[in-house]
């Protein structure tokens, strides 16, 4: 009966952290601007299949290159294709695939991170000599090739840009951890004779966590420029797939005189991205954790 | 003091031959071959077995790798698949192209990132400080493409003062070229202006907090005389590094600029050459920038290392 008291109380009590966090980060105007569109772009991800008022590869020679009107909010692109459409349901393509890439970049980042920091040692001297070689290479040549050995599905994209955008966290999950071991507790821990993994989990997670979900944040971030990048280059989702890097590089040769087929899509693409950025930058300064100085690799 | 630069240079090389063993593992476990992934369809019977011997594919892969390094190391990445001639030549050019860029940006960006990051270090959270903080966030989270896109709509197209893309050979002369690499050159330096500057103010902020500066305060050294002998010389020897990360980092930005603009540079190769199903010369690509990469973080670490009075003592003590 008093262990099922304690365990409520530790619930409510993330409940009320995490609360408090939000309204830390949206006390400042950077971070509720950036909360304001960040969740602005999930509802509309959610709700845009429901709201979109034409069909996003519908394809109508007669309508090509439409300026915007009441019909068609934004214009028509080079295929008469609705462009408020495409725009809008660009948003889940990337949202879905950058937030699961996120999602595998943080655990297997900040695990084997943890892992590293905690054992040291040779193993640790190989894997950050490896993870070093690996942040050496540009990210983009690597992908580019992953990308156009194995197909450009949902399948390849998500843990390829799981893994690449994972290798930074290891660093920061091994700092962490390193900060965390010397202290007492884990000693203790350690003489109560917990395995490694209980460590792990009880002790060093616990402690490790904030720093971890904030670069994880700011990853998030990097991993949508990224993969806009790659569409763009045409190395990213396949072409009917309404997405904002692949509809700016098919409108870019015909802006001089279409603009708004490639003004619709860079609208949304950079007011996500600064929205995740935005967010990203209050939730450190909520959590107290100064990354300003950081490098962005 | 020179142990720990050899140790430095070492570890450079280590990370450099790992990376060559990934680039060459990676192009070995991924789907196909160089010949397969190259001749495609076509990949059968005679026209497979010519290649193969061309690349000298029919040999064990770790005695590939050992003649690769050992002619890597002296220069030569054998020959491009697409272009029929050795990468040594395709990759010249390239590399002239890509530096002219790449200095122009540096040349530009540095002095810049300076005078903004003190501007808005000295005058924090006041007006200047709040105007370049927002311009600089917009400039470095935007994605390279768009605002190269928006440079090209705005300046190219609707004002006309410029080009867009570069169409003139790169071996013209100087004058010639200036006014094609402008816009590639302004689309590279405002990223990296953005990146450098909030790492300049947050460096100087971390200063002028610091005890000392608060003693000249007190002591009465006037303002400025404080932030140019006090301040200054201490907030920039941190960033040195982190200019050089932003600096390596950008090469990955820098190959969809020189996309975008129709640059011939290392990036629009990296492009082609995968495009291309190249392996060779991707290869040789991963092995250049991450030789790149290497040796700028390198550099960096011994200008800090020179730079930094105390660092030298702590390590003779060690």
């Amino acid at each position: 009966m008093k262990l099922d008291n304690i365990y409520k109380e530790e619930k409510k009590s993330t409940y009320a952290k995490l609360s408090e966090i939000i309204i830390t980060m949206a006390s400042k105007p950077s971070g509720l601007i950036g909360l304001t569109i960040l969740v602005f772009h999930i509802i509309l991800a959610f709700i845009s299949p429901y709201i979109a008022p034409h069909d996003f590869k519908a394809i109508d020679p007669t309508l090509m290159l439409q300026a915007p009107s009441a019909e068609y909010w934004f214009g028509t692109d080079d295929l008469g294709r609705d462009v408020f459409t495409r725009t809008i349901l660009g948003g889940r393509t990337a949202l879905t695939i950058t937030f699961f890439g996120s999602l595998i970049a943080l655990l297997w980042g900040g695990l084997l991170g943890i892992f590293c920091g905690l054992v040291g040692g040779k193993i640790d001297d190989v894997v950050m000599r490896i993870v070093d070689a690996f942040l050496s290479i540009p990210w983009i040549l690597a992908m580019l090739l992953i990308v156009s050995l194995l197909g450009t599905s949902t399948e390849v994209l998500i843990p390829a840009l799981g893994f690449f955008y994972g290798k930074g966290i290891v660093r920061v999950a091994r700092a962490a951890t390193h900060d965390v071991i010397a202290k007492d507790f884990i000693v203790s821990a350690r003489a109560r004779g917990h395995s490694n993994f209980a460590i792990i989990w009880n002790e060093i997670i616990p402690n490790v966590r904030d720093a971890i979900l904030v670069e994880g944040a700011m990853r998030w971030s990097w991993m949508l420029l990224g993969f806009s990048s790659l569409s763009f280059l045409g190395f990213g989702v396949s072409p009917p797939t309404p997405d904002w890097g692949l509809m700016i590089s098919n409108a870019r040769g015909l802006m001089s005189f279409a603009y708004w087929a490639v003004i619709a899509p860079i609208v949304g693409l950079s007011s996500l991205i600064i929205g995740i950025n935005l967010t990203a930058d209050a939730f450190a300064k909520a959590l107290g954790i100064d990354r300003s100085t950081k490098a962005p690799v | 003091m020179l142990f720990l630069i050899i140790k430095r240079i070492l570890l450079g090389f280590i990370t450099l031959f790992i990376v060559s063993i990934i680039t060459f593992v990676g192009t070995e476990i991924l789907p196909g071959d160089a010949c397969t992934t190259y001749l495609e369809r076509q990949a059968f019977g005679e026209q497979l077995e010519a290649c193969y011997r061309r690349l000298g594919l029919n040999v064990p892969a770790y005695e590939r790798y050992v003649s690769w390094a050992l002619n890597a190391i002296q220069g030569d990445f054998g020959y491009s698949l697409s272009g029929e001639m050795p990468i040594k030549e395709v990759l010249g050019p390239r590399i002239k192209n890509s530096l002219v860029l790449a200095s122009a940006a540096i040349f530009i960006g540095i002095p810049i990132a300076l005078i903004l990051g003190i501007i808005t270090a000295l005058w924090r959270d006041k007006l200047p400080d709040v105007a370049i903080s927002t311009v600089t966030i917009f400039a470095m989270t935007i994605p390279e493409f768009i605002s190269a896109t928006l440079l090209i709509l705005i300046i190219a197209i609707w004002l006309e003062w410029l080009p867009g893309i570069v169409i003139v050979p790169t071996d013209v002369s100087f004058l010639e070229l200036l006014p094609n690499i402008i816009l590639p050159v302004v689309a590279i330096a405002m990223i990296m202006t953005a990146h450098m500057a909030r790492m300049v103010r947050s460096s100087v902020i971390q200063v002028m907090a610091s005890e000392y500066v608060q003693m000249a305060i007190l002591k009465g050294v006037p303002y400025w005389k404080m932030v140019f002998k006090h301040v200054l010389p201490n907030a920039l020897l941190p960033a040195i590094n982190v200019v050089a990360l932003t600096i390596a980092w950008l090469l990955g930005g820098v190959v969809v600029t020189e996309v975008v603009f129709n640059y011939p540079g290392l990036g629009r190769l990296v492009i082609e050459s995968i495009s291309n199903r190249d392996l060779p010369t991707v290869q040789a690509l991963a092995i250049i920038l991450a030789s790149i990469y290497v040796s700028i973080n390198l550099l960096a670490d011994l200008l800090t290392l020179m730079l930094n009075p105390r660092l030298k003592t702590l390590q003779i003590r060690k």
